[in-house]
């Protein structure tokens, strides 16, 4: 932990972090609002891989968790016109307790059936906007009223710093003794059992944790947008963009993740003269990387490191 | 340690059992284990040994009983509340966190159950530094655990379980997978952990392995007691010689030379096979004439099911595998098995949600109607429990009918040489009979060829013109059934 500091991996990261912070000085507005969305896309990514990565637990709902936090904020300020950041902070105090309702009787069951709750939670609040159309909008969106600020500039280093401070954080987060014990309860949930582990108080911290930062991240999205809609924060096709940029990132990386969404927005943006293609050939390069190099793009730089 | 308590059981068992739906695994066992002892729990391969350790530990919820620690009953806490009154396990598979280094991993076992614990202790370090000398990982501490030899995974296990200084240390298989000279170092290892003053509690398959280790000895076969006491008189005991070795047995060889076959069917040659870094088979070389029925016997751990799943082509090996003069290696498992080499697996693999009928069918799927037609009734001849059960789910047989379903599946495959892996494991006496019955008929009214692969020794000699003994990954005896118990039955108790 304390060897981090002085470890290759963190003068990468902050010498991107501050090439990163340099760029509203010379690129187009337009770049800079696709390296917003990017970033929080980033910190979607990295709260799923804590669950992934750390907990073993496939949710396969990151949405249900984005999108609780970003119509809960959206709704408090479209629709009853609380002030934007007690609408942020109640957003992702929304999606904890979501969460917390959704992984107390999903961490009881085993294997895939967590991944299925978490997948028809999806579902449900897909469906739960579209019918209360009056207070979500429903499948037209809800247009938001407010927004952190019309700046190309400021909101991308709202949301470059945002996004720092959470990698901060879950990285912190995942190296720390209570990240150890997370692995160890993915990894041999019986061993971690018997060496005096309360598995699922371990499971549902990281749930909460996940929850947290995917519900602020969601709020944050929304004021940027100025929209939210069901096509951008809750949408299953959402999700699965979440979970591969996790994947293509490296498993059990949490910095990987976001690499892996700032990747997979890019990519997406940079192949739109393909059309309807550019949908494909990411997720074939996401597919190939899957199968070949299932460590990921960081994950295999560092099983190299742990062998030598 | 306070002399008053060193006397005193730390551990007590009384009355526990464990049922799994209908399958009773343990039922009523009661032993103690005292501070400074080292109590085996031994039996052959389902006698419900290592259920009634789980049990202990809480990994499993007893059914009924009570486990007594320190005058406390503990039984059905979950495992993390009864690890932390004091007890740590050895686990026999281990999987270390890779990323982490070896200190790193033993300092795991040493944090407390708290989500707060946000920056490592460096008394924690400490600790773990000084339990990684302890066990002998010293010159290893800053590696990862994917560059560490097998026999340093495992001590990697035992720093862990005694990571948090316990009252009670409960170790599976201790031995498995080491070789000569490490089991020994282990041994020495285990015993500190008495010397230290803790209550040790071994599980293992046969008492020999653990009688220079252990004070006192718990037999146990089908999930019950047979006798508690020293090593040397728990192998002297009766009923244990016959678990393990079976009464007087009457064999029923035909000498090697009857076969008429100059190069035996088949042929097993120098076949090493390594999972990772623990040697599962070494130089292991046995060949099958055509219609000879042979007989592996080993203990569990030996070797056998490798053997079987290397002929079968599931496992990559050194060395060479030949079938009627034809290199085996390169061909897929599904096209050895549909050629006439078909295994009966240990664990049945039967397809538990289809019907006893469809179940069959499937065996008997490349076969025409009317050929299909004409096995199932040989089959229902041989078995004709399954018969009646047709239409019955085959998750729902016994255990004894789902074993004789697994054999009339592969046989419906027609095969030349059947392999059967374990059939007896976990059966009761009186199917086991049946079984016997059913092997008598084959051998006598059919070509076929059987490899037989079992540690029930009684079951496996009276059917069989050859045995090959097979322990820790090697071949060690070959011959005539006759001769095994004088040559090489001391090995099995």
């Amino acid at each position: 932990m304390a060897g981090f500091f002085t470890s290759r991996l963190f003068f990468i990261s902050l010498a991107l972090v501050v090439i990163a912070a340099t760029l509203p000085l010379y690129v187009s507005g337009y770049v800079l609002g696709l390296l917003t969305v990017a970033f929080y896309f980033g910190v979607f990514a990295m709260a799923w891989d804590l669950l992934f990565g750390f907990a073993g637990e496939v949710n396969f709902g990151p949405t249900f968790l984005i999108g609780v936090g970003a119509y809960t904020a959206g709704i408090l300020n479209a629709q009853f016109g609380w002030s934007v950041y007690a609408c942020i902070v109640l957003g992702a105090f929304a999606s904890v307790v979501a969460g917390l309702v959704l992984a107390l009787p999903a961490l009881r069951v085993r294997g895939p059936y967590f991944g299925l709750t978490t997948l028809v939670a999806v579902l449900m609040l897909q469906n739960f906007i579209v019918v209360f159309a009056d207070l979500t909008g429903g499948e037209i969106g809800l247009t938001i009223p407010d927004v952190i600020s019309i700046n190309a500039g400021t909101n991308y280093w709202i949301a470059l710093g945002f996004m720092t401070i959470s990698a901060a954080i879950l990285y912190g987060l995942s190296q720390s003794p209570v990240g150890l014990v997370l692995q160890a309860s993915g990894q041999d949930p019986v061993q971690a059992g018997a060496l005096g582990f309360n598995i699922v108080k371990h499971k549902l911290a990281a749930f909460i944790v996940s929850a947290f930062f995917s519900g602020l991240s969601g709020a944050l999205l929304v004021f940027y947008f100025g929209t939210a809609s069901v096509g951008t924060v809750v949408d299953v096709a959402v999700g699965v963009n979440v979970i591969v940029s996790a994947v293509l990132g490296g498993r059990r990386t949490v910095l990987g993740a976001a690499l892996g969404a700032i990747f997979l927005i890019v990519a997406g943006e940079f192949l739109r003269p393909t059309g309807e293609l550019a949908t494909f050939i990411v997720s074939a390069v996401a597919l190939l990387v899957v199968l070949f190099f299932p460590g990921g793009f960081l994950g295999a730089a560092l099983s190299r490191e742990a062998r030598s | 340690m306070d002399m008053r308590l060193s006397n005193r059981a730390v551990l007590e068992v009384r009355g526990l059992t464990k049922r799994f739906g209908g399958l009773t695994a343990v039922k009523n066992l009661g032993f103690e284990v005292n501070s400074g002892e080292i109590f085996g729990l031994i039996g052959p391969n389902g006698s419900g040994k290592s259920t009634a350790m789980k049990s202990v530990m809480g990994i499993e919820r007893p059914t009924s009983g009570e486990v007594i620690f320190e005058g406390e009953d503990v039984a059905g806490l979950p495992a993390h509340k009864i690890a932390r009154k004091g007890f740590g396990m050895v686990f026999q598979h281990s999987r270390p966190l890779n990323r982490q280094t070896v200190l790193e991993n033993i300092m795991v076992a040493l944090l407390p159950d708290s989500l707060f614990m946000l920056f490592p202790d460096k008394a924690l370090v400490e600790r773990a530094k000084w339990i990684a000398e302890r066990v002998g990982l010293g010159n290893v501490m800053n590696r990862r655990p994917p560059t560490l030899p097998f026999a340093d995974l495992r001590r990697l296990e035992l720093a862990k379980a005694i990571a948090r200084d316990p009252k009670v240390v409960l170790v599976d298989e201790p031995f498995a997978g080491l070789t000569r000279a490490e089991v020994d170092i282990f041994s020495d290892l285990i015993r500190s952990f008495r010397d230290d003053g803790r209550a040790v509690m071994l599980v293992d398959h046969n008492v020999k392995s653990v009688a220079a280790l252990v004070d006192r000895v718990l037999a146990m076969y089908l999930g019950e007691e047979i006798v508690t006491g020293k090593a040397e008189d728990v192998m002297r005991n009766e009923t244990v010689r016959r678990v393990y070795l079976g009464g007087a047995i009457e064999t029923h060889a035909r000498p090697e030379t009857s076969f008429r076959d100059k190069v035996p069917l088949l042929q097993v040659e120098n076949v090493s096979v390594f999972y990772g870094k623990a040697q599962a088979l070494e130089n292991v070389s046995i060949h099958v004439h055509e219609g000879e029925f042979v007989s592996v016997v080993g203990l569990n751990g030996a070797g056998k099911t490798t053997l079987f799943n290397t002929i079968s082509g599931f496992l990559p090996y050194s060395g060479k595998i030949v079938r009627g003069g034809n290199k085996l290696r390169g061909t897929s498992p599904a096209k050895i098995a549909r050629s006439g080499l078909v295994q009966c697996p240990e664990s049945r693999e039967l397809f538990g949600e289809m019907s006893v009928r469809e179940n069959l069918d499937l065996g008997g799927q490349h076969l025409s109607d009317d050929k299909r037609a004409a096995q199932l009734a040989w089959l229902f001849e041989l078995f004709p429990i399954l018969k009646e059960r047709q239409g019955q789910m085959a998750q729902t047989l016994s255990g004894g009918e789902q074993q004789m379903l697994a054999i009339g599946r592969a046989l419906m495959m027609q095969p030349q040489i059947l392999i059967l892996d374990e059939p007896t494991l976990g059966l009761a006496p009186v199917i086991l009979e049946q079984l016997s019955k059913a092997l008598t008929k084959l051998r006598q009214t059919t070509a076929i060829t059987v490899l037989l692969g079992e540690q029930n020794v009684t079951f496996a000699l009276p059917h069989a013109d050859r045995v090959y003994v097979l322990e820790h990954a090697r071949i060690v005896w070959e011959g005539d059934p006759g001769r095994f118990a004088s040559e090489a039955g001391a090995d099995f108790l």
